[in-house]
């Protein structure tokens, strides 16, 4: 992943063991995922999230999106996503590695990887935590 | 508000009609609904409808004629009819005139719906990463459901079966061939659970409905239908809606419940009074978990319902008797008022070969769409 950059600024830390960054509501503390920007940002305080939580669905993707917005590559390889809730956080959709459809159970525990989604470019993804 | 009826119908026939813009079939849905009133053009004293991808509605009376009459174009998205139904009915029953319009329409390109995250305030690396497809929505949301409520994937592909055995009876229907358990269980995946014949197409379609009060319903001595109830609601706190990068820990209502609840105690009945339903099958999942948000059933009866056939058309409760969307397709303008026009249809009994049993008397309809919002509409006869 030398050299790979980020999908987007902001939305992972830039640590050894990465983790979300998301934005917790300055009155009534409810975190959301990502960080938001604009005048919204103004009643959020940014704030790591946690790099394990627990699978809470999963679906693969088939077939290739429509390009734009998808900017994976042209030759395309189907790949699994879901939602992973971060206890007492938020609950967070993500593309999901790792593991094959027929391992995803509800419930059962995951980690924070950052993947190369495309050629030269990252964004971060769950797998089964080991 | 007095109550208002539903005194004419009109659909232009859903699927592909090429060289016949979305307008187009407005116009024709118009005509055929002016026919079955019995009134003119110039007897319409106001007008709402609209489209999400074929234009305004308004510039239909350069064919149906300047009559001068109000005609408010609806940019509602998934609830573009049910709007425009809502806002008819309202002027109705409000008294400001006797006799209105609703009208939706619309026209979209093959294949799956295309979002641009701007469009919905997200961000473009939600799609560029591949995260933004509202099949994948309808795909976890009833994952997630069939392993807490024990739903099969039979159950997903006999609501399919059903659909498409109901589309074979029905002459607006847009897919008019049976097709076997089979063949939807082991065709392609799009998301998993849900294979390609468990999810509706983006089409074409139009769909007209009069409106009139019920002191002209008698004059005219129309074949009316009553509006019971009509509610739309949008997304409450913690729900669980299409495009989400996170949702709440702190799970909350859907927008469903809230619209079914407020057309119930309008109407003043509840589930078990209703005798045919319509209700939104973007994929089979959707009709399932839309079963029991409407009331109509406990999490995970379906399973049951399913295999006993009780949503069949000589059911307990007959559900899309139409084929609904995995049968007509979704013109998004059009599809809420679709279920409202078959609903019309089965009240009236003149719904021929797919006519619900036993003259039924009460009629639900229910639509769903992004980004979180629902409209219900209870008939009676």
């Amino acid at each position: 992943m030398t050299g790979a950059v980020p999908v987007a600024e902001g939305l992972w830390t830039d640590e050894a063991e990465p983790r979300l960054i998301g934005g917790r509501h300055m009155q009534t503390g409810e975190i959301v995922f990502p960080m938001p920007g604009g005048d919204a940002a103004q009643h959020f305080d940014p704030v790591p999230l946690s790099r394990t939580g627990m699978l809470w669905s999963w679906t693969s993707q088939d077939f290739r999106p429509k390009s734009p917005p998808y900017a994976g590559p042209e030759a395309f390889v189907p790949f699994l996503l879901g939602y992973v809730e971060l206890p007492g956080e938020v609950i967070v959709e993500t593309r999901i590695e790792g593991a094959a459809l027929s391992d995803l159970k509800l419930g059962m525990p995951m980690e924070l990887v950052l993947t190369e989604f495309a050629p030269g470019r990252t964004t971060f993804a769950f797998r089964p935590s080991a | 508000m007095t109550p208002v009826q539903i005194i004419g119908a009109g659909i232009h026939p859903f699927g592909r009609t090429d060289g016949r813009s979305g307008r187009d079939q407005g116009v024709f849905a118009v005509r055929q609904a002016l026919a079955d009133a019995g009134l003119e053009w110039t007897d319409i004293e106001c007008a709402y409808g609209g489209s999400e991808a074929a234009g305004n509605a308004d510039i239909m009376v350069n064919e149906l004629g300047l009559t001068g009459l109000p005609f408010i174009n609806v940019s509602n998205g998934c609830a573009t009819g049910g709007s425009a139904l809502a806002s008819a009915r309202n002027a109705v029953g409000s008294g400001q005139c006797d006799v209105a319009l609703a009208v939706g329409f619309d026209k979209h390109p093959r294949g799956a719906f295309n979002a641009k995250p701007g469009d919905w305030g997200l961000p473009e690396w939600y799609g560029e990463t591949g995260m933004m497809l509202t099949t994948q929505f309808f795909a976890l949301k009833i994952q997630r459901y069939m392993h807490l409520h024990g739903i099969s994937r039979a159950t997903l592909g006999k609501v399919a079966e059903k659909a498409f055995r109901n589309g074979t009876l029905c002459d607006h229907a847009w897919r008019r061939s049976p097709v076997d358990l089979d063949t939807i269980l082991n065709a392609p995946m799009v998301n998993d659970p849900l294979t390609k014949y468990m999810f509706c197409s983006p089409a074409e379609g139009a769909v007209a409905l009069i409106i009139a009060s019920e002191k002209k319903a008698r004059e005219l001595g129309a074949d009316g239908v009553k509006i019971a109830s009509i509610a739309v609601r949008t997304r409450p706190p913690g729900s669980f809606e299409v495009f989400a990068p996170a949702i709440s820990v702190d799970r909350g209502g859907k927008p469903t419940e809230l619209a079914s609840q407020a057309a119930y105690e309008a109407a003043g009945i509840g589930p078990e009074d209703i005798d045919v339903a319509q209700l939104q099958d973007t994929e089979s999942g959707a009709e399932i978990m839309h079963m029991a948000e409407n009331g109509f059933c406990q999490d995970g009866e379906q399973e049951q319902w399913l295999a006993e056939g009780r949503t069949e058309l000589n059911g307990q409760l007959p559900v899309n008797t139409d084929g609904g969307c995995l049968a007509c397709g979704e013109p998004i303008g059009a599809s809420g008022l679709r279920q409202v026009y078959e609903n019309t249809v089965q009240l009236r009994g003149r719904g021929g070969a797919r006519q619900v049993p036993g003259n039924p008397k009460t009629a639900y309809s229910h639509v769903y769409g992004a980004p979180g919002l629902s409209a219900v509409a209870i008939l009676e006869r």
